[in-house]
């Protein structure tokens, strides 16, 4: 077991590597000239050069990327061209309310898709099935910028049972960081009113969020359980004696969720991307806002640092996910010598 | 009829009927079948694939699939009806052993706990009063290291070990009745040996009834002392192993024991196939395959004729066709 994990990790050092490379490769392949954008609009030509030398924009393109590589093992990103300020601090403030948010959408897709799912294939071809086919398609086919907005109209403005945008309300702020994760370090200080906004907060933009990742984590295990209820220890099981409840919730889910965590695996990088949208819709201050806000002001620096942390938070998921497989299946660790 | 009129059988299948819906009409797979295995006894169900022992098996075990009717008869398991609790009230009585020890464990799950948890269901006592009980029984079966054995999955043990791990199982609640489907022909024949050598000792060490459902005479010869011979979903003879198997009266229980290579002079098989459950022919339903077909044979279903103390034939003409 504790070989197959550091095969995986292992394993996730070259793709980010390669991704470091891809990343500036791609910086300096896209049109736009950050020396021309950082000195702005009426800059002359001798200022645009003089930038251009500041930030060793004129050096060899090899020597920039030695260096791009030297200050990203660093953790160091540069200063962003847009505010001046270190990256790395910027995004060290806005990754967790991205997390927050990813992690929330995340469960809440697992906990109710992984039941509905169950229910679908247990029911199969029945109305229920229908029913959780239909909500699946759906939330496949309905775009998050739509039902974010549909959602506010709804319950922040005509119910108003929920707020509108932001991650807190600003005369409670947020709770002193640990984590960073709201709900969490208001449960550490003890505040619960902070508890209670953040969750508040954090409910349309995780709901639309999670929508996508619900459907095909409730298609995943529908069809995952209807293979698996075919197998023959299926039957035994029930010749033996199981009960039939404890038989479909864990006996045969068990088998069933192999499919659901690798898509989950998946999803977590679509719901970072998604995030981007809904970020802006909820004004949520995560890495989504900060990305649009660097690809509008051609913030080559936050861009790069934006897209590293993000395949960085993908691979350490997807390793996770690979453990979470080899918990689920001990035939897993075993097969892959 | 077999013998076991003196005592009430502990199994006994009554006219049973089971129908399966299927687009083409029902599947009429069991129709009218009688069966009992005595107290202490074996019963060995024999028969080609399709014959229905599948079904049979799944009705004894309350396992019949969805869409399945049954339009007639009881299974009396003593003395009560588990046909109506789909053998709820029987659970952990009756011990089953799967013909596949490959696909009948679930991968992910310790053998250990998947046969503790049908204890902790089905069998009185704490957990570790039942981790006990199993290690004795693994060591009853001959599984090598019976106290590691817990802890491993079933991918960790061979496909013979894997066979003696669901005898265990079966043993597991104390059952009265063990129920096996061909539980060997998924392995090896030098296997095969042993695993049939260790189910005959403990069933006889604990005075079990046996329901052994196999399609190799073989086999059955050596662990049932009774026999019972189906065909597309009916009985066609009953009796003692040894009588039927050196004399069978029905025309397809002497054809089908023709086919077994230990006895064929020459292998011819039975012409034709076992009808499709959905297109029986009318009348015995042997009759299209049947060598010695009488004009009544295509109109009237054969009764159970009882022939001496302990034996039954479907068939008039048995007389005939065993001189035949």
């Amino acid at each position: 077991m504790a070989r197959y994990v550091l095969r995986r990790v292992l394993l996730a050092l070259p793709a980010l590597f390669g991704l470091v490379l891809l990343t500036f490769v791609l910086t300096r392949v896209i049109p736009g000239d950050p020396a021309a954008a950082l000195a702005g609009d009426s800059a002359t030509p001798a200022q645009i050069a003089e930038i251009r030398v500041k930030y060793g924009l004129d050096r060899p393109i090899l020597e920039q990327a030695l260096v791009h590589i030297r200050q990203v093992l660093t953790g160091d990103f540069g200063r962003s061209i847009f505010s001046g300020r270190p990256v790395t601090e910027e995004i060290a403030q806005r990754l967790p309310a991205t997390l927050e948010l990813t992690f929330a959408a995340l469960f809440l897709a697992t906990v109710i898709g992984i039941p509905l799912g169950l229910v679908a294939a247990l029911n199969h071809n029945g109305p229920v099935d229908q029913l959780v086919r239909l909500l699946s398609v759906g939330g496949l086919a309905i775009a998050s910028f739509w039902l974010a907005l549909m959602l506010q109209l709804v319950f922040a403005m005509d119910l108003d049972i929920l707020p509108l945008r932001g991650r807190v309300d600003v005369d409670l702020g947020l709770p002193p960081t640990v984590t960073g994760l709201a709900t969490i370090d208001s449960l550490l200080a003890g505040r619960f009113d902070q508890f209670r906004d953040a969750i508040w907060h954090l409910v349309l933009p995780a709901v639309t969020l999670c929508l996508p990742g619900l459907a095909s984590i409730a298609r995943f295990t529908r069809s995952g359980m209807l293979e698996a209820l075919q197998k023959d220890f299926v039957l035994y099981a029930r010749a033996a004696g199981y009960g039939s409840f404890r038989l479909y919730t864990i006996y045969v889910l068990r088998n069933a969720v192999t499919a659901t965590v690798t898509q989950i695996g998946l999803l977590f990088g679509a719901l970072i991307s998604g995030a981007v949208a809904v970020e802006a819709i909820y004004d949520w201050p995560g890495l989504g806002t900060y990305a649009v806000q660097a690809i509008v002001t051609a913030d080559y620096k936050a861009l790069l640092a934006v897209t590293l942390v993000v395949g960085v938070v993908y691979a350490v998921v997807n390793v996770l996910v690979d453990l979470a497989q080899a918990l689920i299946d001990p035939r897993v660790a075993e097969d892959v010598r | 009829m077999m013998g076991a009129t003196l005592a009430r059988p502990l199994l006994s299948v009554e006219n049973l009927a089971v129908h399966i819906r299927t687009d083409a009409g029902p599947a009429r797979i069991l129709d009218d079948v009688t069966l009992a295995v005595p107290k202490g006894g074996s019963l060995g169900v024999v028969g080609e694939s399709g014959c229905g022992k599948s079904t049979l098996l799944r009705a004894i075990l309350g396992i019949l699939p969805g869409g399945a009717t049954v339009p007639k008869g009881a299974v009396l398991f003593e003395g009560r009806d588990i046909l109506a609790d789909r053998g709820a009230s029987a659970r952990g009585r009756i011990g089953f052993i799967p013909q596949d020890p490959y696909l009948s464990l679930n991968p992910v799950f310790r053998a250990g706990d998947q046969i503790l948890e049908v204890m902790r269901r089905h069998a009185p006592g704490s957990r570790r009063d039942h981790k006990e009980k199993l290690v004795e029984l693994f060591r009853a079966v001959q599984l090598p290291d019976p106290g590691g054995a817990l802890a491993k999955y079933p991918h960790q043990f061979s496909g013979g070990q894997r066979q003696r791990l669901l005898i265990a199982a079966a043993l597991s609640c104390e059952p009265s009745l063990v129920v096996a489907d061909e539980p060997t022909t998924a392995l090896d024949v030098t296997t095969q040996r042993e695993i049939l050598a260790v189910l005959r000792q403990l069933i006889a060490e604990r005075g079990l009834s046996l329901l052994f459902v196999t399609h190799d005479f073989g086999v059955l010869a050596t662990v049932c002392d009774q026999v019972a011979v189906l065909y597309s979903g009916r009985v066609a003879e009953t009796g003692p192993t040894r009588a039927v198997l050196d004399a069978p009266l029905h025309p397809y229980a002497r054809m089908l024991l023709a086919c077994h290579p230990d006895r064929a002079t020459d292998l011819l098989g039975i012409p034709g196939t076992v009808p499709a459950a959905t297109a029986q022919p009318p009348g015995c339903r042997f009759h299209p395959r049947c060598p010695q077909i009488h004009s009544g044979c295509p109109i009237e279903v054969p009764p159970m004729l009882p022939v001496g103390e302990a034996r039954a034939v479907a068939c008039p003409w048995h007389g005939e066709a065993a001189r035949g």
